[in-house]
């Protein structure tokens, strides 16, 4: 055979970018790579939004006496700031996005198995966040984006109903994308693709799709009732109507602590796949990180007594949750030694994707970790409600999901837009993002436990040095993330075109053109050989 | 995988009988059955929602895969309540202050 006839075929012109053209093309495909284009374009636009939130609190944090803002103002910008990161950009950021591009591929599968739910889910997703920026333009809200009762329900006077339909909409659209990776993953897997074959991509985005669709319903229930009672004083929460307050956090976290989960453990799945590909190495214990990401799903479900320790719940209730809540470190931390022992004795490279999954193991690990501390009965006591608690979670969903997030677009990338962006610039970024969110969250856990608390306008003089010091590093995390936006953008245009498999990585995905066309495969691909067989493709090249 | 055809008249039937159990529902309402009001209520209500699972949502006649989907549910719903009741069963209880049981506070 000779090249010459190969070639027309490995570039072929029509891919799913240059398959059709007009915004109809866009906002009606059923392609579920265009759909996650829609969602990249989308939550990109929510994570600038949100981040504008956090620098002005750093700004006003500059200055003991608050530099910019009101107490009230300050509220409404912490509050914002949780709600649309968390909704809608953490939550949806791996699963929408690399899921809804990759699942199909990685699965061998020519689209998701609900086409029509899927193109649906955006929709749903959009509408949700159109509530929530109307609701930030008509005066915002200040409750904090747990939407504690009774204050949310009964004292505060800002848009408290209009974040919560937004937020109760959103989360249809992460129930129908849980919902079609399901059917998907069970369904839909190429022939010879058994469940201990699959890229620990796809178990760790079932894991994630069953948080999405069990957990996801009481959150939408809790919303409802919380809109029921401010707006008709239904006694649900409210201790005068004859409600209880608890009750809605214990129903509040029964979701959003799982929440979390949804935003790490697709953030882990990326991992894998990029330290097996850079160490070329099968990740060492496949069937325990497989199996982990399951127990990480199933135990998250059971812990979210950990955030009511200090809000009169029951401390014999207090204890349970105290116990399980070291347990789901145990499937964490698992994971974690696992990606260690995969890189001994690997054949290891230092290309943009491995920084960001190595600043991922880093920050993850110390957000985990730290978590610990929160677990304790005794130590949450003094941390809880300061600003050791703001860092740990950042540590976990900015070091851990959003470095994750950023390894997996810098990974798929040229599949993604066929094109490859300069690796020089892309580990820059990735350097100045963790020196930048290492000098804008350490700080906060030493401000946490020397008893700042979180959510506060102002603060004591002696904590200033701190606060300059996060403030300083929060301008270098953000010239960190435009760095990547300015030169992934310059490659859609100017970067080199990129081959099929420009990483030399296994996996399904890699086994088509970049771009991939719309139909993903000209012919059922048939699965062969293990996940990561990199020992074996190494062999077959000596 | 083959498809059980269900006879359109089967879910006019579960249609009327969940219209039924409605009325139900609120006839029960206005009539004092102690502490037997609210299992009243549930009763019917899970009747309702059996009727949903195992016809509309085709249940009946599904897979065992789809049937472990519902029962996880369920376990899940269990679990949430399980845990919560765990707090509300140990919890040291204050009485609220008299105040409180006047009329609800407007907004500010």
């Amino acid at each position: 055979m000779s090249t010459a006839t190969l070639e027309p075929r490995v570039h072929a012109p029509r891919n799913y970018l240059n398959a059709d053209y007009g915004w109809k093309s866009w906002l009606f495909t059923l392609d579920h790579k265009r759909i996650a284009l829609l969602y990249l374009v989308s939550i990109t636009f929510f994570f600038i939004i949100g981040g504008s939130f956090a620098v002005l609190m750093r700004i006003q944090l500059v200055d003991p006496q608050g530099a910019i803002v009101q107490p009230e103002t300050y509220n409404k910008l912490f509050t914002l700031h949780g709600v649309v990161m968390i909704f809608f950009f953490l939550i949806p950021s791996i699963p929408a996005v690399l899921g809804n591009f990759l699942v199909p591929l990685m699965v061998g599968a020519r689209d998701l198995a609900f086409p029509k739910l899927n193109l649906l889910s955006w929709y749903i997703y959009i509408v949700g966040g159109l509530f929530t920026l109307y609701s930030a333009i008509a005066g915002g809200v200040d409750t904090g984006w747990t939407f504690y009762t009774p204050y949310s329900s009964t004292y505060s006077n800002t848009q408290v109903t209009a974040v919560a339909i937004g937020v109760f909409i959103t989360g249809f659209s992460s129930i129908l994308t849980g919902l079609n990776f399901i059917v998907t993953i069970h369904k839909m897997r190429a022939p010879g693709l058994t469940w201990f074959r699959m890229p620990l991509f796809l178990w760790a985005t079932y894991a994630t799709s069953i948080i999405m669709v069990l957990g996801t319903p009481v959150l939408a229930i809790t919303i409802f009732l919380l809109a029921l009672e401010h707006l008709f004083h239904v006694g649900i929460f409210s201790p005068a109507l004859g409600g209880d307050p608890l009750l809605f956090q214990h129903l509040f976290w029964f979701y959003s602590h799982p929440a979390v989960y949804i935003m790490i453990l697709p953030a882990m799945g990326v991992v894998s796949e990029i330290i097996a590909c850079f160490a070329r190495k099968r990740i060492f214990g496949y069937k325990i990180v497989a199996f982990s990401s399951v127990a990480i799903a199933v135990l998250g479900f059971l812990v979210w007594g950990h955030h009511m320790f200090v809000t009169g719940q029951s401390v014999y209730a207090g204890i349970i949750f105290s116990l399980l809540s070291f347990l789901v470190a145990i499937p964490s931390a698992i994971k974690v030694f696992n990606w260690t022992a995969t890189l001994y004795k690997g054949s290891i490279s230092f290309d943009a994707p491995m920084l960001y999954a190595m600043g991922f193991i880093g920050l993850f690990t110390m957000g985990g970790l730290t978590g610990l501390f929160l677990a304790s009965l005794a130590t949450d006591v003094h941390l809880n409600g300061t600003y050791f608690v703001v860092a740990h979670f950042h540590y976990i969903m900015v070091g851990g999901a959003v470095m994750g997030y950023l390894g997996g677009i810098h990974f798929w990338w040229p599949k993604i837009s066929g094109r490859k962006y300069p690796n020089g610039w892309a580990a820059l970024a990735a350097a100045i993002i963790f020196i930048g969110f290492n000098l804008t969250f350490f700080p906060q856990f030493v401000l946490g436990y020397l008893g700042m608390p979180r959510r506060y306008a102002f603060y004591p003089a002696e904590f200033q040095v701190l606060n300059v010091m996060s403030s300083a590093g929060a301008t270098v995390l953000g010239v960190g993330y435009l760095i990547p936006l300015i030169y992934l953008f310059w490659s859609m245009r100017y970067g080199p075109i990129a081959e099929p498999n420009p990483w030399g990585a296994t996996g399904l995905e890699w086994k088509t053109p970049s771009p991939p066309p719309t139909e993903n495969f000209t012919e059922i691909p048939v699965v062969t050989e293990e996940a990561y067989a990199y020992a074996e493709e190494e062999a077959g090249h000596e | 995988m083959s498809h059980t055809i269900v006879p359109q008249k089967t879910y006019l039937y579960i249609f009327f009988s969940l219209i039924g159990l409605t009325l139900l529902t609120t006839g029960v309402a206005f009539i004092d059955l102690g502490p037997f009001n609210t299992v009243a209520a549930l009763v019917i209500a899970f009747t309702k929602m059996m009727l949903v699972i195992m016809f509309f949502m085709n249940v009946r006649n599904s897979s065992g895969l789809i049937r472990i989907i519902i029962v996880a549910a369920f376990f899940w719903f269990a679990l949430l309540i399980a845990f919560t009741m765990s707090d509300y069963r140990t919890r040291t209880w204050t009485p609220a202050p008299e105040s409180w049981s006047s009329a609800p506070p407007t907004h500010p």
